[in-house]
């Protein structure tokens, strides 16, 4: 999960890393006390969970408090890549002698969280180590030993940083790599740090990411930050197809069902699992010329429920015609629940399973008796003779030229396993 | 032979009163697997399919009088690193981790350790391991019956960031005529135990194993390094790689993740894009269709003779 600015800073400030003293605003009057309060020249800031802030016009000077209102007034409705701010930050402007680059990011060939430092800051971290590969120091951490400053030193001073510089940015990367690792972050990043004229040094832009599946844990640190259990901080809104799945999924712990359906507006819905299996399937119907509606997963062996929910959900989304009911072989999830809960959903729209349900693959447990059922309803299905792509390319055959596959299919469905 | 498991292989399973626990207890047993015994913590006395149930792993270790192989650890994510540390400093060999949704930081250290201890680990968020008809370690290829249709022996050793996926490619391998040699769901997280790199020395020891096929996804360095290692060792193995998830190239899926956990594409080297020009520029072909796998497969070992 992706984080605002104004909380990044909480999260280092709280750390011990120095930051501006700056004011989260969620309006032009709140804008112009918090610079008022600051004092000289302020920098406006838009709270979005995107890059390319600055081109946007995002981020803006201000030289007055009404200034600094004026700006805030215009980025609070300024849209910035599909998001609507939360917010913007007023922050002072600062006298910087020079910009730094902080960062700790995971390595997952080393499998060890990584250091990161360049003298070079305020541009990206990937630019810097392309172009310049000399200003950026690294150093990998232990998972299971505590960190020690001198670790941090090392890497600052591989940028040839030395003097009093490196003796006060050194317990900052070592704070940051710290509370990476505590906070289980996937990637927690200063950039720009700068030193200012009087010597000292100070944050001002924090980018932090968590990792999802530590939000339980790190329940103490996000309530502390506002932030409430359901918020779900994809880099997109969930759409209403995603959120009725979601729910679907919770309600009953019987098996795992997912769904997406952000970027995809084809006419074949894919009720398709399970991890691998959905990720090759959404790649076969594509490659074949299919338009899919959406991408799901199902696995873990689930109720008839939650399969019909599901295929129910991809059935009601806008533009879907047929749907392909596909799976990798299954060894847990049941091939007969599937079929009744698929079946069960087509039944509860008032549509014909074997007009509606394209194509039925999926070979494995309980497979005689969910074919058996399909047999009943007059729908097409295969068995693990039938490859994942060819399964895939019969549906889309379907839905393309409805009449010429409906002839071509009696021959090729319901094989038995035949070798 | 094959690679991490053979006929004289123990485990244990850890968190074996677990309903998924109690069924891979059932389908190992099935398949030949020597399930030594369980633990649970609290849950002394007890039997899984007439497998003795444990507190602690030394209690099992002084029940057998060996320390076992390995062991298949299926607990809440939240218990899971201690279950692993307890069975590393009991002197277990082989970890096999089912469990899923763990964070990273505690596989980060579960793996620093097992290194410390010379102990490996596979997983987690996978199914585990099999040598076709000699044993079978977690829930790879499901009841007995099922995995004995998918998989056969012989000289293809498998490995693949899907579970599933590890059967439907062994199950076509299969149907083609094609045994494998050990099949390993090596797991679909960011940072896992043993990636193909670091697997590729056990094949490569082993008399059996002829060819490799593997199955591959957008996210991560893994393919990088597996390409770096084969430009760097001098492999007598070819290798074939399917590559799934081609579809989130595309820029409306930028920043989401598919399938597993370790999906997500954090750098511009973890596009499938850009993992297909890797592999292929190491010699590694790279499939569109799982079903092109066979033939390939045939037409290497055929070059070779």
């Amino acid at each position: 999960m992706r984080f605002y600015e104004y909380e990044s800073r909480k999260i280092i400030e709280r750390a011990g890393i120095p930051v501006t003293r700056y004011g989260f605003c969620n309006t032009p009057d709140e804008a112009r006390t918090a610079a008022e309060e600051i004092g000289g020249s302020v920098v406006v800031k838009s709270q979005v969970l995107t890059g390319g802030r600055m081109k946007a016009g995002g981020v803006k000077f201000a030289d007055s408090p009404d200034e600094a209102a004026a700006h805030a007034a215009e980025i609070l409705e300024l849209e910035i890549n599909g998001q609507m701010p939360r917010g913007v930050l007023v922050d002072p402007k600062a006298e910087v002698a020079q910009e730094y680059y902080a960062g700790v990011v995971w390595d997952g060939t080393q499998k060890r969280p990584l250091m990161l430092f360049s003298d070079m800051g305020g541009i990206d971290i990937e630019e810097v180590a392309e172009r310049h590969p000399e200003h950026v120091g690294r150093g990998h951490l232990s998972n299971l030993l505590p960190i020690s400053d001198f670790e941090a030193k090392q890497v600052i001073a591989q940028t040839g940083v030395t003097g009093s510089e490196l003796n006060r940015a050194t317990p900052i990367l070592a704070r940051l790599a710290a509370l990476m690792r505590d906070c289980d972050m996937t990637m927690a990043e200063i950039n720009p740090l700068a030193r200012l004229e009087d010597g000292s040094f100070v944050a001002l832009d924090a980018h932090m990411e968590m990792e999802n599946e530590a939000r339980p844990r790190q329940r103490g640190l996000l309530q502390e930050l506002g932030i409430a259990e359901d918020e779900a901080r994809e880099p997109y809104e969930p759409s209403e197809f995603e959120r009725n799945v979601k729910a679907i999924d919770s309600a009953d712990h019987r098996g795992v069902i997912q769904g997406k359906d952000h970027g995809f507006q084809g006419n074949l819905g894919l009720v398709i699992g399970a991890g691998g299996g959905s990720l090759t399937l959404t790649d076969a119907v594509r490659s074949q010329g299919g338009s899919p509606a959406n991408y799901t997963e199902i696995g873990g062996n689930p109720s008839v429920a939650k399969a019909c929910g599901l295929t129910r959900e991809v059935l009601r989304k806008e533009g879907v015609e047929k749907i392909a009911v596909m799976m990798s072989i299954v060894s847990n999830t049941r091939v007969d629940i599937v079929a009744r809960g698929v079946i069960k959903a087509c039944l509860e729209l008032g549509k014909d399973p074997g007009e509606t349900i394209a194509i039925f693959r999926i070979p494995g447990a309980w497979e005689e008796e969910g074919f058996k059922i399909l047999e009943r309803y007059g729908v097409e299905y295969c068995d693990r003779s039938v490859s994942m792509w060819e399964a895939a390319g019969r549906a889309v055959a379907k839905i393309q030229n409805p009449a010429a596959s409906s002839s071509a299919t009696p021959g090729a469905a319901g094989s038995g396993e035949g070798r | 032979m094959s690679v991490l498991l053979d006929e004289s292989f123990t485990f244990i399973v850890q968190g074996i009163t677990g309903r998924e626990a109690v069924n891979l207890t059932r389908e190992c047993l099935d398949y030949g697997s020597r399930v030594v015994g369980g633990v649970t913590p609290g849950r002394k006395g007890r039997e899984v399919h007439g497998v003795p149930v444990f507190d602690t792993v030394q209690q099992v270790t002084e029940a057998v009088g060996y320390v076992p192989n390995g062991s298949v650890v299926t607990v809440p994510p939240a218990f899971t690193k201690d279950a692993v540390f307890e069975a590393l400093e009991a002197g277990v060999e082989l970890i096999v981790i089912v469990t899923e949704r763990i964070p990273r930081r505690d596989v980060a250290q579960m793996v620093e350790l097992a290194g410390m201890r010379g102990a490996r680990i596979i997983g987690p968020n996978c199914l585990g391991v099999i040598v076709p008809e000699v044993c079978k370690m977690g829930g790879i290829g499901g009841p007995a019956r099922d995995a004995a249709k998918a998989y056969t022996p012989g000289a293809v050793g498998v490995m693949s960031r899907s579970g599933g996926m590890t059967t439907e490619i062994s199950s076509t391998l299969t149907a083609a005529g094609l045994g494998q040699s050990t099949a390993i769901s090596i797991g679909g997280d960011a940072i896992i135990g043993s990636t193909y790199a670091e697997l590729m020395p056990l094949f490569e020891a082993d008399k059996q194993t002829e060819a490799i096929v593997i199955y591959t996804e957008p996210g991560g360095r893994m393919e990088a390094q597996l390409s770096d290692w084969v430009k760097e060792n001098e492999s007598r193995l070819p290798i074939i790689a399917f590559m799934a998830g081609r579809f989130m190239d595309s820029e409306e899926m930028k920043g989401m993740s598919f399938g597993h956990a370790g999906t997500i594409v954090e750098g511009a080297e973890d596009t499938a894009t850009e993992k297909i020009a890797r592999l292929e520029a190491a010699g590694i072909p790279v499939v569109e269709r799982i079903d092109e796998i066979p033939d390939r497969v045939k037409e290497t070992l055929g070059a070779r003779v």
